[in-house]
């Protein structure tokens, strides 16, 4: 009863949106025996940034890519709960994985460019999602590498290697990758872990840029960057259960990212992000 | 002021280890003069017997029992023929159940651990069953080929699928999971991603590999000895049905020749394959530096 409770003050808590992108209630993934993060109940905006932070292993990653079911490469990984994608459930039995992931995209930690041409790399969602013509692919890759910001950098040397450019460009090429098969939502996990600071505030700005357009969602470990860049924030921790030593992911608080940074509502987010501990 | 500056950098390593380094490497250039040793001793050996023997109408001419105009015409293209079909047999299948094995099936289902287990075993069944199988079901038995080109590179495509199989895994294995995490990002169906991505990263390496494995069946004779290989053959092979005789086999039959003109000869073919063998291996390295310097760009 008191756990019906708790968890229903939990749920109260969760902020609300109109019309939101995803709806998860009570959401737990796990790898085999291990539950990487329990009982997450939150919404997610539409066209915004909303940030995922907390400290390693509190399983914002896993929550991050169970989006667009990325974890379904994962022998053993299973997802609990509902994930609600505007009003369609994301792991519903006849929801197919290559129509989520074509309209959740999804930028990685580490830059990811595909040994092909600049050209080819952008190219390579819109040629794997249909037959496009020749014209409208140099159209489509124009339009993707220049809302990437990456255009006037690589507009003379779009059939040069891909993995000729630096970390920073090539992450923008990922990025541009993404938009290229016109993505409702991009999930990013930690895009600027790799990059040094300037790439980073050039991501940063060019997020800023695509909220316009996109929805996205965003781990992150630099908490600068969490309020640089988003609107909402959720703080995750990792809870040790004493009885069986097991570990597991938690939402602790989901707020307005001024509000998390400011004043949060838990006592545990405010630890974390004035640094006292994490 | 400049004393306490004063830095030593002379060797304090001890005798003892001195000497354990001193005798490592010693072993190490052992180990290395032995290996090329052999293959020096073998092919000096058989180029002061037969070089002189080298010409192009030894390639050129068919066997015979009159040593000015006996040749190995036949036998090259025997095992030219033979080895060819095997490894356009071999190697579709077994790419494709590597990349199954590798991409699509569940790695941890015990079927696939007895799979694998197999596929090993396989690897290392001795030829000459391989031999006796080809005897038993496709010469005669069930298939009933006969001794033909046909029977022979079905043995020898039997003999080199699981080489191809476990080498054209490695190479699938080497290839980044990130390239194929990034395509599903973008939408691309599981096969998309290995089609586009996964499989052209990987040929270079498979392509190596079977080169090697090729490589090593040219020069094999036990299975295809069972297989009616050994006949003298006056004529080259004209399809699949045809009969034949390989390159090993035609060494060994001129080598078991009472006349020490025969057995000079045998060294002669020795070195035709040898050369073969060789030209085979190298072209195995250019193509893996080449496609290694493409693919650091």
């Amino acid at each position: 009863m008191d756990q019906t409770m708790t968890n229903a003050a939990v749920q109260k808590k969760t902020m609300q949106f109109i019309d939101p992108v995803f709806t998860l209630t009570d959401v737990s993934v796990s790898y085999g025996n291990f539950v990487a993060v329990s009982d997450v109940n939150m919404q997610i905006p539409s066209r915004d940034i909303t940030a995922f932070i907390g400290p390693s292993g509190c399983g914002k990653s896993t929550l991050l890519r169970s989006l667009n079911r990325t974890n379904d490469l994962i022998p053993g990984a299973k997802v609990h709960g509902e994930v609600l994608y505007h009003d369609a459930n994301l792991y519903d039995a006849k929801a197919s994985a290559v129509e989520v992931r074509r309209r959740i995209g999804m930028v990685f930690q580490k830059p990811n460019p595909f040994p092909k041409s600049i050209y080819e790399n952008v190219a390579f969602g819109p040629k794997v999602n249909g037959r496009p013509k020749k014209s409208e692919l140099d159209i489509i890759v124009e339009k993707s590498l220049r809302s990437a910001a990456l255009w006037d950098e690589v507009k003379d040397r779009l059939n040069d290697s891909a993995l000729g450019l630096s970390g920073g460009q090539q992450q923008r090429l990922c990025i541009a990758r993404s938009i290229a098969v016109e993505p409702e939502v991009i999930l990013m996990d930690e895009p600027c872990s790799a990059l040094d600071p300037i790439a980073t505030l050039r991501i940063e700005d060019l997020m800023m840029e695509l909220k316009k357009d996109y929805t996205i969602v965003i781990v992150t470990h630099n908490m600068q960057q969490a309020g640089r860049v988003s609107s909402y924030t959720g703080f995750f921790v990792t809870e040790v259960n004493p009885e069986s030593d097991l570990r597991t992911g938690r939402l602790v608080e989901f707020n307005d990212t001024k509000k998390i940074f400011s004043n949060p509502d838990d006592e545990r987010t405010e630890a974390y992000v004035t640094g006292k501990i994490g | 002021m400049s004393n306490t500056n004063k830095v030593s950098l002379e060797s304090r390593l001890s005798a003892r280890r001195i000497f354990i380094d001193g005798i490592f490497r010693f072993f190490l250039l052992l180990s290395v003069t032995f290996a090329l040793g052999f293959i020096f001793v073998i092919v000096y050996r058989l180029w002061r017997n037969a070089g002189w023997l080298l010409s192009w109408d030894l390639i050129k001419n068919f066997p015979s029992y009159d040593i000015d105009s006996a040749g190995f015409q036949s036998s090259i293209t025997g095992s030219i023929w033979v080895v060819g079909v095997a490894t356009l047999i071999a190697l579709p299948i077994g790419a494709l159940t590597a990349l199954y094995l590798e991409s699509f099936s569940n790695k941890k289902s015990k079927l696939q651990k007895l799979v694998e287990l197999n596929i090993q075993n396989l690897a290392g069944v001795p030829a000459v069953v391989f031999g006796l199988i080809g005897l038993a079901f496709i010469a005669r038995g069930p298939f009933s080929w006969g001794f033909t080109v046909g029977s022979a590179a079905m043995v020898i495509a039997m003999l080199i699928l699981p080489v191809i199989i476990i080498i054209t895994r490695e190479s699938i294995r080497a290839v980044p999971p990130s390239f194929k995490e990034g395509a599903l990002a973008l939408g691309a169906t599981p096969w998309q991603a290995v089609y586009r991505l996964v499989l052209p990263y990987a040929i270079p390496g498979t392509a190596t590999g079977t080169i090697l494995a090729v490589s090593r069946a040219i020069g094999e004779s036990a299975p295809l000895l069972l297989l009616g290989a050994l006949s003298f053959v006056t004529f080259n092979p004209t399809g699949l049905d045809s009969g034949f005789t390989i390159l090993p086999l035609a060494i060994f039959k001129y080598a078991s020749d009472s006349r020490e003109e025969f057995q000079v000869l045998a060294s002669a073919g020795s070195l035709i394959l040898l050369a073969i063998l060789f030209a085979m291996n190298l072209s195995a390295i250019l193509l893996r530096d080449r496609t290694l310097r493409k693919r650091n760009v």
